[in-house]
């Protein structure tokens, strides 16, 4: 029994090595883009509820709302489309094992992700129309606040990888987590652009 | 005899690997094997389901009598919601993503799921919605009693006017798994795509993997719809926004758009993945090759697609304008063509063949019966103008049970059966195994038949009391479903006595050709001491051809005693 017992623990010393445990992080940006497949049907189905109401609804405005003002968030789209090309250059520098290329980009990426957010804060307060106000301001409320939620959701993701390029070594051989963040800013990036379409442009 | 000589070649494979303690305690720790997990699933849906089947019998209780007698037809209402609630979200999703966590790691050759953590996660959540919804039954006005559909304005109106009601705590609920199924989607998709074993081409993958994937994927693009209509739901009760609410202004037909746009494909993510349990048992137990793999394979991602583009067959009555009844009618009608396609390849696989009546196979022949005869009454109820005439009758009632007890049902027990020596490495009593095939055939068919009569009839469903001239049916039906509730007591009986004390199980009991069988049972740590090198299609019954490269024999014996 136990030369038994011994030999298989030799087996398995021999045939388990721990290296196949590292197989695991090659397969995460496929299974993030997965997720994000996934991810973009609720925003579809947020649009497609939006066109639906806009088009079939017969009071569409609450009463005394003029529509959206489109100076300031026309600004801030701006700010958030042009973040999706400085985390890009914020990625070429890691790959050229620049790190203080990276952060300075990186960091500048999340000032602008934070600048979006007050922005649209700003813009909320300012709104003399509230969730509860009809179907108008139901839906717009909630694709403004479910987006602003997936930017603070990157920003925050984006401060964790910040954080971790200060562990020496760390990002030597490039980072899964900065390549999913990048990828995931440049889908929440999209999903702004059809929204500002949609909510301030189609008005 | 023959069983030993395959033992032989493989003495070291029977022994547990050192760190796998064999104790049960593991089964109650945040383990991140898969086939604990598996496992995890299988136990912990099963429980949900006797759950969800004492309601059911509660129900049939009531409906033995015409009149509301035993419950209040507010409880009523209550039992037949959860029971619908508890049977989808917490007894078939997880037992099924339990099957799929145990068995496609095996099947692809991999050690172990894509991201282990996450598939730990993802069962936790289980038992974490289960008990918020178990609790709804304890808040005041007790739990959610709009159907498993809760559709408004009847899912709104929240009476007893506290934030946390049996609605909130159910909309909850169902986010919450949701969340876990898109997790557990996500890593199954990666799994299958990244992480076969060389050699292992989409074509030599065994078909209960091609069903796992067409069904998950559906997972990933609907379940978002319904998360979506459900968020909107839950700000219109908690909040007061009016999204679906028609007195201030909102759509309660777009709600039920995105409800069905993800729920009707639900019914395939639970059904696809028994067809390859199915695919997976005739081959074994006709000992043939599956009949026309390929297709097979296939047309489980055509269901797939065509899931996507038939939801609105729910909403025939719901002032669904006539262009949309004709276009939805003609895509439902398309679905039979590929089911149509799996059952000429099963009837064709059995046929000649040299069948062996286990109790996987009973049940997988009775789930085959049982499926047939859903999809014919499928096809009638998506004829526009049969539809509107047994519209909320229970007709449908009674069309989609025998889809989810006597097709599904039937073809998880045939799985659990068939991979129970493997599992558990211990063999179920045969005769008790037969024993509840033969209990839950009759009561599946006593149960549900009836139903479509009393449907036929006029009886509409979700009531407490009826007219007495269903009387007749409905003592049937009941009957039926307190004879599906003795079923399970054999089941557990030999499910709980095997597992302790039964009969060891060698490594292939079934002389079954797959990656499965090739480790002992049950399998070591990391399943597979060497990553197999595949290298012919799956089922190559009677072809007297290896399945993998040289490395490992027993399957090349076990060709030859075919």
């Amino acid at each position: 029994m136990s030369s038994i017992d011994l030999d298989q623990t030799l087996n398995t010393a021999a045939t388990v090595p721990a290296a196949e445990h590292h197989e695991e992080g090659e397969h995460r940006m496929f299974g993030f883009i997965i997720f994000l497949i996934s991810e973009s049907v609720i925003f579809l189905s947020f649009f497609v509820g939006y066109i639906v109401y806009k088009t079939s609804a017969t009071d569409w405005l609450p009463a005394g709302v003029e529509g959206l003002e489109v100076r300031e968030p026309f600004i801030n789209t701006i700010v958030l489309v042009s973040s999706s090309f400085v985390i890009y250059f914020a990625e070429r520098y890691l790959h050229k094992e620049n790190l203080w290329g990276f952060r300075a980009f990186w960091l500048l990426t999340m000032a602008m992700g934070s600048f979006f957010l007050y922005g649209q804060a700003v813009e909320w307060q300012g709104l003399e129309f509230g969730f509860t106000d009809g179907l108008f301001g139901g839906t717009f409320y909630l694709l403004t606040g479910f987006h602003g939620l997936h930017v603070l959701t990157g920003v925050l993701m984006q401060g964790v990888m910040l954080g971790r390029s200060f562990i020496p070594g760390n990002y030597d051989d490039g980072e899964v987590g900065v390549a999913a963040t990048s990828l995931f800013w440049h889908f929440v990036d999209v999903i702004w652009i059809i929204l500002f379409i949609l909510i301030y442009v189609w008005q | 005899m023959t069983d030993i000589s395959v033992e032989a070649l493989s003495p070291n494979r029977e022994q547990p690997v050192p760190g796998e303690p064999e104790n049960w305690r593991r089964f109650f720790s945040f383990s991140t094997d898969h086939k604990v997990i598996g496992i995890q699933y299988i136990v912990t849906a099963f429980v949900f389901f006797l759950i969800g089947g004492f309601l059911a019998m509660v129900m049939r209780g009531e409906l033995i009598t015409p009149e509301a007698d035993l419950v209040d037809r507010t409880v009523y209402n209550a039992l037949f919601t959860m029971h619908g609630t508890i049977m989808l979200f917490m007894w078939t999703f997880p037992v099924l993503n339990g099957l799929s966590n145990y068995l496609v790691p095996l099947q692809i050759g991999a050690r172990d799921m894509a991201f282990p953590r996450l598939n730990a996660v993802a069962f936790w959540m289980v038992p974490v919605f289960g008990i918020i919804l178990m609790a709804s039954f304890l808040v005041p006005g007790g739990p959610a009693s709009s159907g498993w559909w809760s559709y408004p304005p009847v899912s709104l109106q929240n009476p007893v006017g506290n934030l946390v009601n049996g609605q909130f705590l159910w909309l909850l609920a169902v986010a919450l798994s949701g969340v876990s199924s898109i997790l557990g989607a996500v890593n199954i998709v990666t799994t299958i795509i990244r992480m076969r074993a060389p050699g292992m081409t989409f074509f030599k993958m065994p078909a209960f993997c091609w069903t796992v994937m067409a069904a998950q994927m559906i997972q990933l693009f609907g379940l978002p719809a319904l998360t979506a209509g459900a968020v909107m739901l839950l700000f219109d009760l908690s909040v007061g926004t009016s999204f679906f609410d028609p007195a201030t202004g909102g759509d309660p037909v777009l709600y039920q758009h995105f409800f069905w746009f993800y729920s009707h494909p639900a019914v395939y993510v639970i059904i696809l993945p028994v067809f390859g349990v199915f695919s997976e048992l005739f081959p074994v137990y006709a000992r043939k090759p599956l009949f026309g793999y390929k297709f097979v394979a296939v047309s489980s991602f055509v269901i797939t697609a065509l899931s996507a583009v038939v939801w609105v067959h729910h909403m025939f009555a719901s002032g669904t304008p006539g262009w949309m009844r004709m276009l939805f009618m003609a895509t439902s009608m398309t679905i039979s063509v590929p089911t149509g396609v799996k059952i000429f390849a099963w009837v064709a696989t059995i046929w000649g063949g040299k069948i062996r009546l286990t109790t996987p196979m009973l049940f997988a022949l009775g789930g085959l019966v049982n499926f047939l005869f859903a999809g014919i009454t499928g096809i009638m109820l998506a004829a526009v103008p049969f539809d509107i005439h047994v519209n909320n009758t229970y007709f449908v009632v009674g069309h989609f049970h025998y889809v989810i007890y006597g097709a599904a049902v039937m073809g998880i027990y045939a799985a659990i059966y068939h991979w129970f020596p493997k599992m558990t490495g211990r063999m179920y009593y045969e005769g008790l195994g037969k024993l509840h095939f033969v209990l839950t055939f009759i009561g599946v068919n006593l149960n549900f038949l009836p139903m479509h009569f009393a449907g036929l009839m006029g009886m509409p469903r979700r009531v407490a009391s009826y007219d007495p001239e269903f009387a007749y049916w409905n003592v049937l039906a009941s009957l039926g479903g307190f004879l599906l509730g003795v079923s399970t007591l054999p089941f557990l009986l030999n499910m709980i006595s095997s597992w302790i004390q039964g009969e060891k199980a060698p490594a292939n009991p079934w002389r079954a050709i797959g990656l499965e069988w090739l480790v002992a049972s049950p399998p070591p740590h990391e399943n597979f001491a060497e990553i197999p090198i595949v290298v012919s299609e799956p089922y190559g019954y009677g072809k007297n051809e290896p399945l993998i490269a040289q490395q490992m024999v027993s399957m090349e014996s076990a060709n030859e005693l075919n």
